[in-house]
């Protein structure tokens, strides 16, 4: 009888959890203004979010790629270089299983910005990206002007990269989750492979929120 | 009966614990210390399991080119590699950097590697690694 009670309260645990966890939005993360306005006559305040400004990049197959480009997706954003002796190797590692879970979604994709366009040319992205196993449209690796990205990172809410004495480049190695306003909804850290697990569910969570389903 | 069974098990286990000769603890010594240098300066390109990273990184699981290249290793860890090489039939041809690791952690580091993801081909020692620096191209 006892056994059969607590087997009962755990069920009761168990749904109360999930059926939570099945009505989770993810945050909005960065800051938020309201903004008031007259409609009809009427005041109404509405709130606007931090949002991804426009950028304009090449990607690995030398087409240009800007925020417009990415306005009806679901992105993964990460910053990296290709001759990264440290924290890269691992973020891809990782970056690889969300890559593998969503190659074949239209709606996901992942873009990585490389903080070295002097050394991360078009060709050799390319050849990183076919060495990496990436193919198709679903991944792209992205290189512009150094300030461009430098600047840019500041929107993603990452450490804005910086230059030693060795002229190596010191970055953290944040993924960040955008969703089709543009807007941030999550940050991971890339070298952990349980936060980038959780990265994965968060994108099929995000997925099935309502105003990410826009057709395209 | 049992008495004379745990008898015998001790007896066993004090010879065996003897038996670690000196080369066990010598190879113990260098392969705790290798493991701790390889997680903190190979472990993010190599993988957890030296199973490399796609076609960017080689793995460390080639016996036989571990074998063939034993004297080139210590180099390789020191000068770093940029060159063309077959690991496991597939090929590579990608930088990895030089390191600035002393002769004595180049030795664990190598003892550490040959003797984990599935090669075994013993201790390196200090000595070793000193000699085949010498021989680097
Ligand atoms: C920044 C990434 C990186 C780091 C860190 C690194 N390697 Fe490498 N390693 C490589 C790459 C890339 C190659 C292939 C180079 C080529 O193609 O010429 C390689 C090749 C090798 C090889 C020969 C090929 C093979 O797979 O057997 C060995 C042995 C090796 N590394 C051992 C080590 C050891 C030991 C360490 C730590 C002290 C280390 N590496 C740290 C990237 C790295």
């Amino acid at each position: 009888m006892k056994k059969l009670l607590g087997g009962a309260i755990l069920l009761l645990f168990y749904s109360a959890c999930n059926s939570s966890g099945n009505k989770q939005t993810l945050p909005i993360y960065g800051e938020r203004n309201p903004v008031t306005k007259t409609i009809n006559g009427q005041t109404v305040t509405d709130t606007v979010y931090h949002t991804i400004p426009p950028f304009k990049f090449i990607n690995q197959y030398g087409d240009s790629i800007t925020n417009k480009s990415l306005q009806n997706d679901i992105y993964v954003a990460d910053f990296f270089f290709t001759s990264c002796p440290s924290i890269c190797p691992v973020m891809h590692r990782n970056m690889l299983n969300v890559y593998n879970q969503f190659k074949g979604d239209n709606d996901v994709k992942i873009v990585s910005y490389s903080i070295d366009p002097k050394h991360d040319s078009v060709n050799v992205l390319k050849d990183y990206a076919t060495k990496l196993g990436v193919t198709g449209n679903s991944w792209y690796f992205l290189q512009g002007k150094k300030e461009d990205t430098y600047k840019l990172s500041e929107s993603y809410l990452v450490t804005k990269p910086q230059e030693d004495a060795k002229q190596m480049f010191i970055h953290d190695g944040y993924f960040i989750l955008v969703d089709k306003q543009q807007r941030i909804r999550g940050t991971y850290n890339g070298t952990d492979p349980k936060e980038v697990d959780q990265l994965i569910a968060d994108i099929k969570t995000l997925k099935a929120e309502p105003n990410q389903q826009n057709a395209k | 009966m049992k008495l004379t069974a745990i008898g015998i098990i001790s007896l066993l286990v004090i010879a065996l614990v003897a038996c670690q000769s000196e080369d066990q603890l010598e190879f113990n010594r260098y392969y705790t210390s290798g493991k701790v240098l390889y997680q903190s300066k190979c472990q993010n390109c190599h993988g957890d399991n030296g199973e490399g990273l796609s076609a960017l990184i080689p793995p460390l699981t080639d016996a036989g080119y571990l074998k063939t290249n034993k004297k080139q290793l210590a180099c390789i860890v020191k000068y770093g590699l940029n060159a063309p090489i077959t690991i496991n039939k597939k090929a590579y041809y990608n930088k990895m950097p030089l390191t600035d690791m002393a002769p004595v952690e180049i030795a664990e580091v190598l003892t550490y590697v040959n003797n984990s993801f599935g090669n075994k081909m013993g201790v390196i020692t200090t000595n070793m690694v000193e000699e085949d620096l010498k021989g680097c191209k």
